[in-house]
């Protein structure tokens, strides 16, 4: 079946197409990107002049929970909250219960992705067995079956003889080992960004200097070691100043940042809501400066990668002392509203680079398909709504956990509609596409 | 995030507010200076109650008050219990270890277990920093912070600026040096807010590892060298350096300790010669104090703790919005 998409304003940055074109999508791929393209039997799609078409976003970070923690989020409802937040794809974190450090669980993931039908599901394998950081998981079984990078994310490799036997391991098979930076003596039981809110509420601080610290360890390992190294949820000034130096020398080192470490402060440890533990997560939300390094790292090219760290927990758990709470806050549903009101409204960047940031670079750092509306790539394409009004609301929201910071935010720009493989899963109501 | 130092200048002392508008007292932070005299000036019609023959007034009959305690404390849960029963209030003690509740019920469930039987106040100590900020969220009775981790412990700060203004006749611009640890100290973040929102000249020492970072965008200076902090002070308050801190490697002896921050005699010659010692307790005599300093005729320790019931006799009762009542009554 044909579908021709006409009227939008096309931005790929992988194929440098910019400007209204028609797009042509023939069964679960795009058949051609044009003027005037004949509609030939085609059913057509009407965009409105003002909305993006986009190649489809890919969350390269996320945490879907299954299997073992499905009270906070499952594959299916994970996959429904991506393609509602405009994410065709999504890549998961393997530290769920058990971890996925062998192809059984990998299979696991892949078959709960494929019965869910939605976005596609890019899994992580962990680094080590059980992400303890003491012996190499299967590698090699969980590549086969569909592990497209590692991590042991949540867990740092703690010594760097591990990180190096990583490097060299996955680099055997092209896979970036994706880094949780925090040097586990510094961080020790630290609960917010060391600075001067944590010190007068009186939580335990984590020093920006633990996450760069094992960051400057680890892109000196990737030069050691000629493999890929790519910097998870990135929060501190010096941190990015690491990947700047290793970037300019040729080291293979790209890093992500997560819209609330572009976005929020540790302000908002104390206001409005003290002690919220929706403001509790890790990396913490750093300092102003730190916020604004990022913000800078974005517009100037030095970050590669918008991604959620999407982290859902149920409400008993967080409804605790801030202390005792767990890290983490949803965020597939609310990225691409902060990207476009924080940083496309605010003159940070433009449509080129906020499609860069959230497709055509993920898609190149796992080297995975899509990230690309270059003709014979999959039909995985989000339409996206620059001016549209949201109101952020925990309760319209698919994730099965509302954790979360921006109850009732009102931003600019959102998402009108998500295409997986030709077939629209997702139609924003509020757009007002008829697709 | 840097506030400028207040002016140490001698200015007037701030006008007491008419009443206590608040549902709770989490810490001084929300307090205006004119609500800290409120709570200072009623404290002194409640010391005067502690001095009758009965001691004892109706102000809070027929009031529920749980004293809420998940760490160990006898000097704090005593002095609001003794204030509790002076002003008639029923009051009911709550001591949960903190290991019991890992593994039962949570603090939320707890506090709306409490709730459900409709107190009026809650005095909550708890070893985790925001805890009294969860249960204010929760519930409709008023909490009071009765320490809070390492945040706040409110009614330590007013009895101590009590105590400081019942020696010195004023607490603007005087020199206050705090030393000890200040990084785990819930009583010296309440003291830094409470004495430079009247006007001290705030000094805070310690070991560096010992400083929260950022403590001086509240207004204090801070310093390494105890001489200089103490050097023609009006009054040294020393916090208690527990001795598990040694195997975080914050110092590397108590006996080091001692010899360079321990407020020894000699030390507190370079103060005025009418300076007032002060400790929260409990006192580690010999590591953070020496027993001459301690026992000697500038400590003002045991006043602290006469002074704690009238201060919390006090905030007992403002919160249960004595003034308006009262006023109401009138």
């Amino acid at each position: 079946m044909k579908r021709l998409l006409r009227g939008g304003r096309v931005v790929d940055p992988a194929t440098g197409i910019d400007g209204h074109f028609d797009v042509l999508i023939d069964g679960d791929r795009i058949a051609k990107v044009g003027k005037d393209l004949p509609v030939d039997g085609a059913e057509v799609l009407e965009i409105p002049a003002g909305f993006i078409i986009s190649p489809g976003l890919i969350d390269m970070h996320v945490h879907l929970r299954e299997p073992g923690q499905e009270h906070k989020e499952t594959v299916a409802t994970g996959t429904s909250a991506a393609i509602a937040g405009g994410f065709t794809a999504v890549a998961c974190m393997p530290n769920t219960t058990p971890i996925n450090d062998n192809a059984n669980v990998t299979s696991y993931i892949l078959a709960k992705a494929r019965e869910a039908n939605l976005a596609r599901v890019y899994p992580i394998g962990a680094v080590s067995r059980g992400s303890k950081g003491e012996f190499l998981a299967d590698i090699a079984d969980m590549r086969g079956a569909g592990c497209v990078a590692l991590s042991d994310d949540g867990w740092p490799v703690r010594t760097a003889l591990m990180m190096r036997r990583a490097l060299e391991y996955a680099g055997m098979f092209g896979m970036p080992v994706i880094d949780h930076c925090e040097d586990p003596s510094l961080r020790a039981d630290g609960v917010a960004h060391e600075g001067c809110c944590a010190g007068i509420l009186g939580l335990k601080g984590i020093p920006a200097a633990a996450e760069s610290i094992m960051a400057a360890r680890d892109i000196l390992l990737s030069e050691v070691t000629g493999s890929a190294v790519h910097i998870a949820h990135m929060s501190a000034r010096t941190s990015l100043r690491e990947v700047r130096k290793g970037k300019e020398v040729g080291i293979r080192v790209t890093c992500e940042v997560t819209p609330h470490h572009f976005t929020l402060t540790d302000d908002a440890l104390a206001a409005p809501v003290p002690y919220d533990t929706n403001t509790k997560m890790n990396p913490p939300l750093r300092e102003v400066a730190d916020r604004d390094s990022m913000i800078a790292g974005i517009a100037d090219g030095s970050i590669d990668a918008i991604a959620t760290d999407h982290a859902p927990h149920h409400y008993d758990e967080k409804k605790v002392e801030f202390d005792q709470a767990p890290f983490g806050i949803v965020g597939l549903e609310t990225a691409v509203s902060l990207t476009f009101d924080r940083l496309v409204h605010a003159g940070v960047i433009g449509l080129s680079r906020m499609v860069a940031l959230l497709s055509t670079n993920p898609a190149r750092i796992l080297s995975i398909p899509g990230g690309t509306l270059a003709e014979g790539s999959l039909a995985d394409i989000t339409i996206l709504a620059p001016d549209l009004k949201v109101r952020v609301a925990a309760a319209s929201m698919r994730t099965r956990s509302k954790n979360m910071p921006f109850e009732g935010w009102e931003l600019r720009g959102g998402v009108a509609a998500t295409i997986v493989g030709g077939r629209t899963l997702y139609a924003n109501p509020d757009a007002g596409l008829r697709i | 995030m840097t506030i400028p130092p207040p002016t140490t200048s001698a200015q007037p002392e701030p006008q007491a507010a008419t009443a206590l508008r608040h549902k709770d007292l989490l810490g001084i932070a929300d307090l205006t200076p004119e609500e800290i005299q409120l709570i200072l000036n009623t404290a002194e019609a409640m010391k005067e109650i502690g001095l009758r023959t009965i001691k004892k007034v109706p102000a809070l009959r027929g009031k529920t008050v749980v004293n809420l305690f998940f760490e160990p404390s006898t000097r704090t849960r005593t002095s609001f219990e003794i204030a509790e029963k002076r002003l008639s209030a029923d009051t009911l003690n709550i001591a949960i270890a903190s290991s019991s509740v890992v593994k039962g019920e949570t603090l939320a469930d707890t506090a709306l277990t409490l709730e459900a039987m409709n107190p009026d106040m809650i005095v909550l100590r708890h070893s985790s920093s925001g805890a009294g900020h969860l249960l204010s969220r929760i519930c409709k009775s008023s909490i009071i912070n009765a320490g809070d981790g390492t945040h706040e412990h409110p009614t330590q700060a007013l009895l101590d600026a009590y105590t400081i203004r019942g020696r010195k006749g004023r607490i603007a611009g005087l020199k206050v040096a705090i030393v000890g640890d200040l990084l785990h100290s819930r009583v010296l973040r309440s003291n830094v807010h409470l004495l430079t929102r009247l006007g001290a000249e705030v000094w805070v020492c310690g070991p560096p590892t010992l400083i929260p970072v950022g403590i001086a965008s509240l207004g204090v200076k801070v310093t390494h060298r105890v001489d200089e902090a103490v050097e023609g002070a009006d009054v040294i308050m020393l916090l208690r350096i527990q001795l598990e801190r040694m195997q975080g490697a914050y110092f590397p002896s108590l006996r080091e300790y001692f010899s360079v921050f321990g407020m020894t005699e000699a030390r507190v010659r370079l103060a005025k010669d009418d300076v007032i010692i002060m400790h929260p307790g409990p006192m580690n005599r010999g590591v953070e104090i020496a027993s001459e300093v301690a026992d000697g005729p500038f400590s003002v320790i045991l006043d602290q703790v006469a002074n704690g019931v009238a201060v919390r006799m006090a905030v007992l009762y403002l919160l249960a919005g004595g003034v308006e009542q009262h006023e109401e009554a009138s």
